[in-house]
């Protein structure tokens, strides 16, 4: 067993019980911090595959800024600890069953599934998924999503501040 | 002439029509802005050209003697039947339209000069134009029942006679006896020739179905080959058409009371042409009468009772004109006798002679009438509401006062009778000829009708001519003005040379006649029955000169000498009562019997009321509280109910959870991975 | 040797689902706006894992628009809650239900 395969299955556990533990916490301030724990646990899955740029890019945004901003909301509601009674009792375990299912495809897909459609992965070059490559791809040929994504995101900014502001009339 | 020639004066013949009809469309549109003497000069002349067209058809038939027939235009034309408004332009008809046209331009001028003055005493001068637009149409009616090629025009031309007859006696509808007297004659008039137009109707129904075809030509031609039963049938129906028309046995009853109309119309329609166009109907279909021969025994049987019956009641009349319509009865049914013994000649002879001699008498009675009327308004008297200037026993001694109206009269009078050498002598002759040879009882009853012609004639003309003036009126009478007299003395040079038409010898109007129908007797001058029947005649003059001539006081001496059965004759046999009783009474109890039980009781309370209502009322309300609100509602109703539940239900599904949402979104996903996953695995 | 593809897929899958418990179980609408972005985390790891497995850069190119589209969600997202909390005074899903039938 390599190095590589034992770090991965540490990662995995670990992502694994911070996705629980943000499942089950009663205060949405641990939630939140599990969470973070589970993306930068992806962000270091995402280093083992080759994608330094968008594991940085994880790390920055996702763990960073997303998560301060969940933080910041938490703290300017005050509902870390809001009611979690039972509203409608027989959706949890409906919900569980199905999720239960939908793991039994998956496995099934994953494991008994025809095997052969991906293909053995030999050796990867050095230059695969360094920054310069995703950034000649991201400014030639994905030019046109990245500005409407510019646009996305001060389309989500203003929309913000609209939803946001208190009604002044 | 050149047959060129002919063929445009044939070509002429619809203006025979025509003119009348232009006569009457001007006036009609503009008459009410012309004065008396435009219109009555327009409608005088309209008939003139008309008399002029007829002319000219008799000159163009000199070169084309076997006639012809003149199309105007397609009328009908249904499947088999094809019927054409055409014009049969031969020697029967021109002689027809001739004496017609001639005969009704005198009427007509007559009619100026009497209407000027009747619609000034009746009170209503407004009339004069309607009076001269009635007369137009007259004339073209009878144009098209004399010109017509086929039985049904020729039927319209009968209706319009008939119409026009009953505008006429009815012109002054709100006069007469209670106001409506004159109504109620043009209504009776129109009545009973309804009862004749229906045989005749029968009887184009009969001939169609028979020969396929109306046309005068074309049935006569197969009318051999068809059988006697059924000709008999066509020929009796076409009887009592003639009776309706021609006012004989049993419809005369008519005629009388058509006298309600102004002089100029009884001289006219109810004298010399619209009366005679049941003989002209005979005549015409002479061919079908010879081939029945019963028919035509049952027609001279007809006509000479008629004539007998007739003139025994003119003999105790007292109206001036009622005497002269039974006259006419009479004389019509002298002609039906010829035509039903199979004389035609003779018939149309006489009816051309008679309608000489009747118009003038007519007109001449309009005039007496007039002068009488004329005489009551100068001697300063009031009683015009109860004097009758039409009763004989208000005149005398009119002989010195009109002259001319006297002498014409006397014309006229003596050609009624029978005296030589006048028109009347000839054609009654003519007749009596035929009957002496083929029946001894019909020359026995025309003879009787002949000497009691006689007696009545010298009765009214010693009574209104003779002796002392009976009232204040008849001793201030005064003559017409010429534009009366000079028709009078036209027709009267008429009535007294008629009779050269057919001369014992010459025969001219039997030759011409031969021209278009096939059987003409030929009737030798018979001697003995001339010399007889002209003694007859002056023994009816004489014992009418002998009990009338001196006569003083008002009183009639036969009623003294005949007595009950002079009554009678006073009372026209009752036959108005006779009809009265048998017909109007029996129909009036039937009619109150399917107004009152028939339509009242049983159709309205029974039918209507109980039965259709309801039933109805019942349907409905089955159909509205059982089906509708039961079938129609409960399907609708339970439908929505259906939905209702089913929404309802459903409802609850969206229980506004988006965490269910998600549930469901889950499960869906779960769904399609499931469908993927056998689709790629098998 | 590498790790192979299946492995990340699994953990991608597991991750997912609980992502999905997550919406479906949480009241508190922050969580479940949390639990979104685990789910768009694990589908980013499926495809990095899919990137690396075909060589193909567009893959670690998806998954930067699918970083900055989630921020945008997010700040939507969180605007929104706060927009509710300021009419209603609590965040919990279940009481915005206004649309039950």
């Amino acid at each position: 067993m390599s190095t590589q395969l034992i770090l991965f299955f540490i990662l995995a556990v670990i992502a694994i019980l911070s996705a629980i533990g943000m499942l089950v916490s009663k205060n949405s301030v641990y939630s939140a911090m599990f969470l973070v724990l589970n993306f930068v646990t992806i962000a270091v899955l995402f280093l083992l595959l080759n994608a330094p740029f968008i594991a940085m890019v994880q790390v920055t945004i996702y763990a960073g800024a997303i998560m301060v901003l969940f933080l910041f909301v938490i703290m300017l509601l005050g509902t870390d600890m809001a009611a979690e009674g039972i509203s409608m009792p027989w959706q949890p375990p409906i919900a569980i069953l199905l999720s239960g299912a939908l793991i039994l495809e998956f496995a099934f897909i994953l494991f008994f599934a025809q095997q052969d459609v991906l293909p053995q992965i030999e050796a990867i070059s050095a230059a695969f998924g360094s920054p310069q490559s995703i950034g000649k791809l991201l400014f030639n040929f994905y030019l046109l999503p990245f500005e409407v994504t510019s646009v996305l995101l001060l389309v989500a900014m203003v929309g913000a501040i609209i939803l946001a502001q208190r009604e002044t009339g | 002439m050149n047959g060129a020639a002919t063929r445009d004066l044939f070509a002429l013949a619809p203006l025979i029509i025509a003119f009348p009809i232009m006569g009457l469309v001007i006036n009609l549109f503009i008459g009410r802005r012309l004065s008396e003497r435009w219109v009555g000069t327009i409608a005088s002349a309209a008939v003139g050209l008309s008399f002029v067209t007829a002319l000219l058809q008799f000159a163009a038939l000199q070169n084309t003697p076997d006639g012809i027939r003149v199309m105007v235009a397609d009328w009908i034309s249904i499947g088999t039947l094809n019927i054409s408004w055409a014009l049969k332009i031969d020697s029967l008809s021109v002689a027809m339209s001739l004496m017609v046209a001639g005969v009704s331009t005198l009427i007509h001028i007559y009619a100026i000069g009497y209407m000027h003055e009747d619609v000034r005493l009746q009170g209503d001068p407004g009339r004069f134009t309607r009076f001269f637009i009635y007369f137009n149409l007259f004339v073209a009616a009878m144009m098209i029942l004399i010109t017509a090629d086929n039985y049904l025009m020729m039927f319209v031309g009968w209706e319009g006679v008939g119409l026009c007859s009953y505008l006429l006696i009815g012109f002054w509808y709100e006069k007469g006896k209670d106001g409506i007297g004159n109504a109620i004659a043009g209504k009776k008039a129109f009545i009973t020739n309804r009862i004749g137009d229906f045989g005749f109707l029968i009887a184009m129904f009969l001939i169609f179905w028979t020969f396929g075809s109306l046309q005068f030509d074309e049935v006569f031609q197969s009318a051999e080959g068809a059988g006697t039963t059924v000709l008999t049938l066509i020929t009796l129906f076409l009887l009592l058409g003639v009776t309706g028309k021609s006012a004989q046995i049993p419809l005369f009853v008519w005629l009388p009371d058509a006298m309600a109309g102004p002089t100029p119309v009884s001289a006219l329609i109810h004298a010399a042409t619209m009366v005679t166009a049941g003989i002209y109907l005979i005549v015409r279909s002479s061919v079908l009468f010879a081939l029945a021969p019963a028919t035509s025994n049952l027609v001279a049987l007809i006509g000479a009772v008629t004539a007998l019956l007739a003139a025994s009641i003119a003999v105790a009349q007292f109206d001036i004109k009622r005497v002269l319509a039974y006259s006419t009865i009479s004389q019509l049914g002298f002609m039906v006798a010829a035509v039903g013994l199979g004389a035609y000649v003779a018939g149309i002879f006489h009816l051309i002679a008679h309608a000489f001699f009747k118009a003038l008498l007519f007109l001449s009675s309009g005039s007496v009438i007039q002068g009488v009327e004329r005489g009551l308004h100068d001697s300063g008297q009031t009683n015009h509401e109860t004097f009758d200037p039409q009763d004989m026993r208000n005149m005398g001694g009119l002989r010195s006062r009109m002259k001319i109206t006297f002498w014409v009269y006397l014309i006229g009078g003596l050609a009624l009778a029978g005296i030589p050498p006048l028109a009347g002598f000839f054609s009654k002759d003519e007749i009596l000829a035929d009957a002496s040879e083929n029946s001894t009882l019909i020359y026995i009853l025309l003879t009787l009708a002949a000497i009691l012609t006689a007696f009545y004639i010298g009765r009214q003309i010693f009574m209104v001519f003779f002796g002392e003036p009976k009232s204040e009126a008849a001793a201030h009478a005064k003559e017409n003005p010429p534009i009366m007299t000079v028709p009078l003395l036209a027709l009267a040079v008429l009535a007294a040379f008629g009779g050269i038409l057919n001369l014992p010898t010459l025969q001219s109007l039997s030759k011409w006649l031969q021209l278009t129908l096939e059987q003409v007797q030929h009737t030798e001058f018979n001697v003995l029955v001339a010399l007889l029947s002209f003694v007859f005649a002056l023994a009816g003059l004489a014992v009418a000169w002998r009990v009338y001539g001196s006569q003083r006081d008002a009183a009639d001496p036969m009623r003294r000498f005949l007595g009950p059965l002079f009554d009678l004759w006073e009372n026209k046999y009752r036959v108005d009562e006779f009809y009265d009783w048998l017909f109007i009474k029996r129909y009036k109890a039937l009619a109150f019997t399917l107004a009152e039980i028939v339509d009242w009781r049983f159709l309205h309370d029974w039918v209507h009321d109980t039965l259709l209502a309801r039933t109805f009322q019942r349907s409905t309300r089955w159909l509205a509280e059982g089906f509708d609100l039961q079938v129609i509602d409960g399907a609708a109703n339970n439908l929505a109910r259906l939905i209702q539940g089913i929404a309802s239900r459903l409802r609850t599904l969206q229980t506004g959870y988006v965490r269910n949402y998600a549930l469901s979104i889950f499960f869906g996903l779960l769904i399609l991975m499931s469908y993927i996953l056998i689709q790629f695995s098998s | 040797m590498t790790i192979p593809t299946n492995y990340f897929l699994a953990l991608s899958g597991v991750l997912f689902i609980l992502g999905v418990l997550g919406v479906l179980i949480r009241r508190n609408s922050i969580v479940i706006l949390m639990s979104i972005e685990l789910m768009l985390n694990s589908a980013n790891l499926a495809f990095i894992a899919f990137a690396r497995a075909f060589e193909a850069h567009t893959g670690q190119v998806l998954v930067f628009f699918v970083i900055a589209v989630g921020a945008a969600e997010v700040a939507i997202g969180l605007s929104m809650i706060v927009s509710i909390y300021r009419s209603r005074g609590n965040i919990d899903i279940d009481q915005i239900s206004q649309l039950k039938g």
